[in-house]
């Protein structure tokens, strides 16, 4: 049967690779190539990165990058960050990519989506929704790296998104980023109960207890984790680190107990 | 010097770089004299059924490679849709298949309504034969991104099964002829000596 998927999730800023708290305070973490060889020889599901420059500052994708990355990843690999158009998407899965993520023209020009799955196929296209509370407590989907407040409601945000097919939706948590305290589990609840798309939970793992808690309780798809991936004990050591397949197959599978 | 079959589809940079990785020489060409030259080819595939036999049908070299694999048995190995184009049709389209190893692409018809479609992601599979492209891989798990898989007409062209839902086939042989329906080049390790077994076959 199908694994359960446990994605690293890495933040491509300045050049180099960081983690934020909040999507705020940007820490450097380290060179992104170095990175993908530690977790390719870790043997993680997939990777995700995610450019938190291009679309706030409005530039192309960084395509020497991503060429950089692809050709050093041997698991499936998304991107996200500036895309715009078509054109820009064709020319990524030509570098090796396999799936982009789109994240605020999912909310600008939702019509990219339906032509790009159309195109590439809905495998190949992911929308990612950064979901933060506003002054009221009320959730929101934000865009522009979480500084715009679009004011829409991230459920009916999220059907109709689903509509539009879509491969795999990610549910990034804003609040939660970088806190290391577990997941919206409620909330990841409500989201499945409102969609067939397959949901990918972001935003708040700090160990693999937090996992196993929202695989058991949201019936979701996969997880993706930052800061879980690439720190270390209390103090917020830099480690990479990524558990056993043996180790999270006990965890998540009951296969392989002794 | 394995040919990577460029015809307008698929992800052939990810199987260039996975070739290159496990030091096999490998070229991504749609070159006639190339593809003549080649000893092995790799047919790579993403997309809708009827876009990929069109555009590999139309391709300049299409003559070549049909005479390269069926009368000189080269070994060709296909990827995902590759895989697919193998068989005699495809419920996904109205276009004939190369039907060179005698099967057909179904629709998942999953009773479990919870299943999702497409199988997409991480899963294993139970090799009938582990003295050719799946030497050394009787423990495995690879990658697979598909809403379509193959049925043979013949059982003994079964190389591979996996579960999902209930049992499917995810690799076929014929002679030189291999299909794999997951994606060896984003597979780590078990990739690698897949393709590696492939190299040496």
């Amino acid at each position: 049967m199908l694994e359960k998927r446990v994605i690293p999730c890495l933040l491509l800023h300045k050049g180099g690779l960081y983690k934020t708290e909040k999507f705020k305070k940007p820490t450097y973490i380290g060179d992104p190539i170095n990175a993908i060889k530690i977790f390719n020889e870790k043997e993680v599901d997939e990777l995700m990165f995610l450019d938190i420059d291009a679309s706030v500052e409005n530039k192309e994708p960084n395509y020497k990058m991503i060429e950089d990355i692809a050709s050093e990843c041997f698991m499936p690999l998304c991107y996200g960050g500036g895309i715009t158009t078509i054109d820009q998407m064709k020319k990524i899965y030509t570098l090796g990519v396999e799936k982009i993520s789109i994240s605020s023209q999912a909310v600008l020009n939702p019509n990219l989506l339906k032509e790009a799955s159309n195109i590439f196929g809905n495998q190949s296209v992911i929308v990612t929704v950064d979901i933060k509370k506003d002054f009221w407590g009320k959730k929101k989907v934000f865009i522009n790296n979480g500084k715009k407040n679009t004011k829409l409601d991230p459920i009916d945000f999220i059907k109709k998104v689903g509509t539009l097919g879509v491969g795999e939706i990610v549910i990034n948590s804003v609040d939660n980023d970088g806190i290391m305290e577990g997941y919206d589990i409620e909330f990841l609840k409500e989201v499945k109960s409102n969609t067939n798309v397959p949901i990918i939970a972001l935003g708040g793992a700090g160990n693999l207890s937090h996992l196993k808690e929202v695989f058991e309780n949201s019936n979701i798809d996969a997880v993706a984790c930052g800061s879980m991936f690439v720190y270390q004990g209390a103090l917020k050591g830099v480690l990479i680190s990524y558990p056993s397949y043996e180790k999270i197959q006990d965890l998540l599978g009951g296969k392989y107990s002794n | 010097m394995i040919a990577i079959l460029d015809y307008g589809v698929g992800n052939l940079k990810s199987i260039y770089n996975m070739f290159k990785k496990i030091g096999i020489e490998s070229i991504i060409t749609s070159d006639i004299e190339t593809i003549k030259k080649a000893d092995k080819y790799l047919l790579p595939g993403v997309g809708s059924f009827d876009y990929g036999i069109n555009n590999l049908k139309n391709t300049i070299f299409f003559a070549t490679l049909e005479k390269e694999v069926l009368e000189n048995k080269k070994p060709i190995l296909g990827i995902c849709l590759g895989m697919q184009l193998l068989t005699n049709s495809s419920e996904e389209g109205k276009e004939k298949g190369l039907g060179w190893i005698d099967a057909d692409t179904i629709k998942f018809n999953l009773e479990d309504k919870s299943i999702v479609i497409p199988h997409m992601g991480w899963n294993k599979t139970k090799p009938t034969n582990t003295n050719n492209i799946f030497k050394g891989l009787d423990e495995n798990r690879f990658y697979f991104v598909h809403s379509y898989h193959v049925t043979c007409n013949n059982n003994k062209n079964i190389l591979a099964t996996t579960n999902y839902g209930s049992e499917f086939i995810s690799s076929i042989y014929k002679n030189n002829i291999y299909g794999v329906q997951f994606h060896p080049e984003k597979s780590h390790k078990f990739g690698m000596q897949l393709l590696k077994n492939f190299g040496e076959v």
